[in-house]
């Protein structure tokens, strides 16, 4: 445990001594504000027309039509941005040997990934945690449910993970830290996408697809239901691009 | 302290290494030399756990490699061919982090690090971001993070690389400085390196045992022939004619005052040739022993051949 504290601390001071880790959650929480925003600002409109007509007012749920659409564009800026944090996990260790000092000192490969993994974690949750800030005005000013809101970054946060989980196994790939972004983004762009072939397909690869399909598990979480299909689909997504980590470290053993 | 015995190494269908066996002993320094791609980072990085071998046996300090890895890394202080340096961190920092990567106990850290940074000599740039000191510095950066859980064997592969003559000497000190208390191999191309810091060497090249021991025994293999100098007031042309003359000696040259006598290994004319130099009253003014060219020396035993 120590050992992967170790690894993680390194990995922290690495990202916040870059720029790295600045404009990722820079750019990230702009982004976010802008949809908050605009979301805020099309709700704010629709309560103001529906404001004579009291059923219908009744029915506006922040929410539902605030915080629903603004999670489901939370989860497309992080597929965008979660390979740059990644891509230089392992890439940029091989590229510049320091692979060499890890391998070679009395750490298992299973701690050297965790560590790793646990430091985009903690950055990850630092994005997240940034635009808890929007939150503030919510609740000030209107009135959230908080169940469904953590639901709904629980999502987030699990959907993150298991981007991360495939962009470390990428960056084991490859010492070329561009190449592991592509190859992250096209991994993660075709499971995203991997429901949209389904309406042509079969009743069974229809299935198949769709539980595959990194988004679909997403949708309720946003809702606010936390469904344990969903939690299995994300911790096993995590398991496999970690242990897939390791397999391809391992490798070298026998090549 | 370290025994290798028949390793071999494959990269798919490039045989690196090649059923190569050595031993150093406790204590002494050793050189692995040999020419680029020699595979000499090969064996390196074997003996470091880095790389598994395809056959073969490597032992150090009891451990074997492949059986008992941790253990052996425990025990192994390692630089890399290529630094393995984080460019972002202070060179404190730096050592920190590979004081714990390398398990030195909490309560035993600070010594460490204060301990590799006065042995490496790297007091002046403690607090300075590694990517902002000098080669020379990121080096004896390399050398301190070998040194900092105090292993009993250290692998050093190349340490002098690329750096000017007055680092060279510097860093060349602070390994004989290190002698004693690790057990050191060191790789290099340079021959120099080996006669200036080592008390014996393994040459090998294209993954495969040339020669091994002491710089003397290394010499004694390879050379057949012996000679001596010598350089004589007049003499001219005669005194070549006369000394060829001698039984056993083979080769005569002559280049103004200076004759090199060449004999096979096992004869000895030298005494000959004193006499009849004084005899004929040459006028001998100096008389040297051959001096082995350890570079031709080193040059033959790379290109392969070990007779002249």
């Amino acid at each position: 445990m120590n050992n992967i504290w170790t690894i993680a601390k390194k990995e922290i001071k690495t990202y916040f001594s870059s720029p790295i880790a600045y404009a990722v959650m820079f750019v990230f929480s702009a982004l976010v504000g802008f949809f908050f925003y605009s979301i805020m600002w099309w709700f704010n409109s629709q309560a103001m027309q529906l404001a004579q007509n009291p059923t219908y007012y009744q029915q506006l749920n922040i929410n539902q039509q605030v915080y629903s659409p603004l999670f489901g564009n939370m989860s497309i800026i992080l597929l965008l941005m979660l390979p740059l944090l990644t891509m230089r996990l392992f890439s940029e260790e091989k590229k510049s040997g320091t692979v060499e000092l890890l391998y070679t000192s009395p750490l298992s490969v299973w701690q050297i990934i965790l560590g790793k993994y646990l430091a985009s974690l903690i950055v990850l949750l630092a994005m997240l945690g940034l635009t808890g800030i929007l939150s503030i005005f919510t609740f000030a000013f209107g009135n959230p449910e908080l169940i469904p809101l953590l639901a709904g970054y629980l999502g987030l946060f699990l959907m993150g993970a298991a981007f991360i989980a495939v962009g470390i196994f990428f960056s084991s790939l490859t010492e070329n830290q561009i190449v592991s972004a592509i190859l992250t983004f096209g991994a993660l762009l075709l499971f995203w996408v991997l429901n949209w072939a389904s309406s042509a397909a079969g009743a069974i690869a229809k299935s198949v697809l769709d539980y595959l399909s990194i988004f679909q598990h997403f949708e309720d979480f946003t809702k606010g239901i936390v469904d344990t299909t969903h939690l299995v689909y994300y911790l096993s997504f995590i398991f496999l691009g970690l242990f897939l980590t390791h397999s391809v470290i391992q490798s070298r053993r026998w090549r | 302290m370290i025994e290798v015995a028949g390793l071999t190494k494959k990269y798919g269908d490039l045989l690196a290494v090649k059923d190569l066996s050595f031993k150093v002993d406790k204590g002494k320094i050793w050189g692995l030399l040999g020419p680029n791609a020699a595979g000499k980072t090969t064996t390196m990085r074997i003996l470091t756990g880095y790389l598994p071998a395809s056959d073969g046996k490597a032992v150090v300090a009891g451990y074997d490699v492949f059986e008992q890895p941790n253990e052996v890394k425990r025990i192994i202080g390692y630089l890399p061919e290529v630094v393995p340096l984080y460019p972002e961190m202070t060179v404190v920092d730096y050592l920190k982090f590979v004081a714990e990567i390398k398990q030195v106990p909490a309560a035993k850290k600070k010594a460490a690090i204060d301990k590799s940074v006065e042995a490496a000599g790297l007091e002046p740039v403690r607090g300075r971001l590694i990517k902002n000191i000098s080669k020379g510095f990121r080096q004896r950066v390399g050398i301190a993070q070998a040194l900092i859980h105090d292993p009993q064997v250290l692998i050093l592969d190349e340490p002098l690389i690329g750096l000017d003559p007055a680092q060279c000497k510097d860093i060349r000190d602070l390994i004989k400085r290190l002698k004693g208390e690790h057990t050191i191999l060191l790789s290099t191309h340079i021959l120099a390196e080996i006669t200036q810091t080592c008390d014996g060497a393994t040459i090998i090249n294209e993954g495969m045992l040339m020669a091994s021991g002491t710089l003397d025994e290394i010499a004694a293999s390879v050379k057949v022939r012996e000679g001596v100098v010598l350089k004589l007031r007049k003499g001219g042309e005669e005194a070549a004619t006369q000394w060829r003359r001698i039984p056993g000696v083979e080769k005569v040259g002559r280049s103004d005052k200076e004759y090199t006598v060449e004999w096979s290994k096992g004869q000895d004319p030298r005494e000959d040739l004193v006499r009849i130099a004084v005899d004929k009253g040459w006028g001998l003014l100096e008389m040297r022993s051959l001096a082995m060219n350890i570079e031709d020396l080193y040059l033959k035993i790379v290109s392969g051949g070990t007779a002249q």
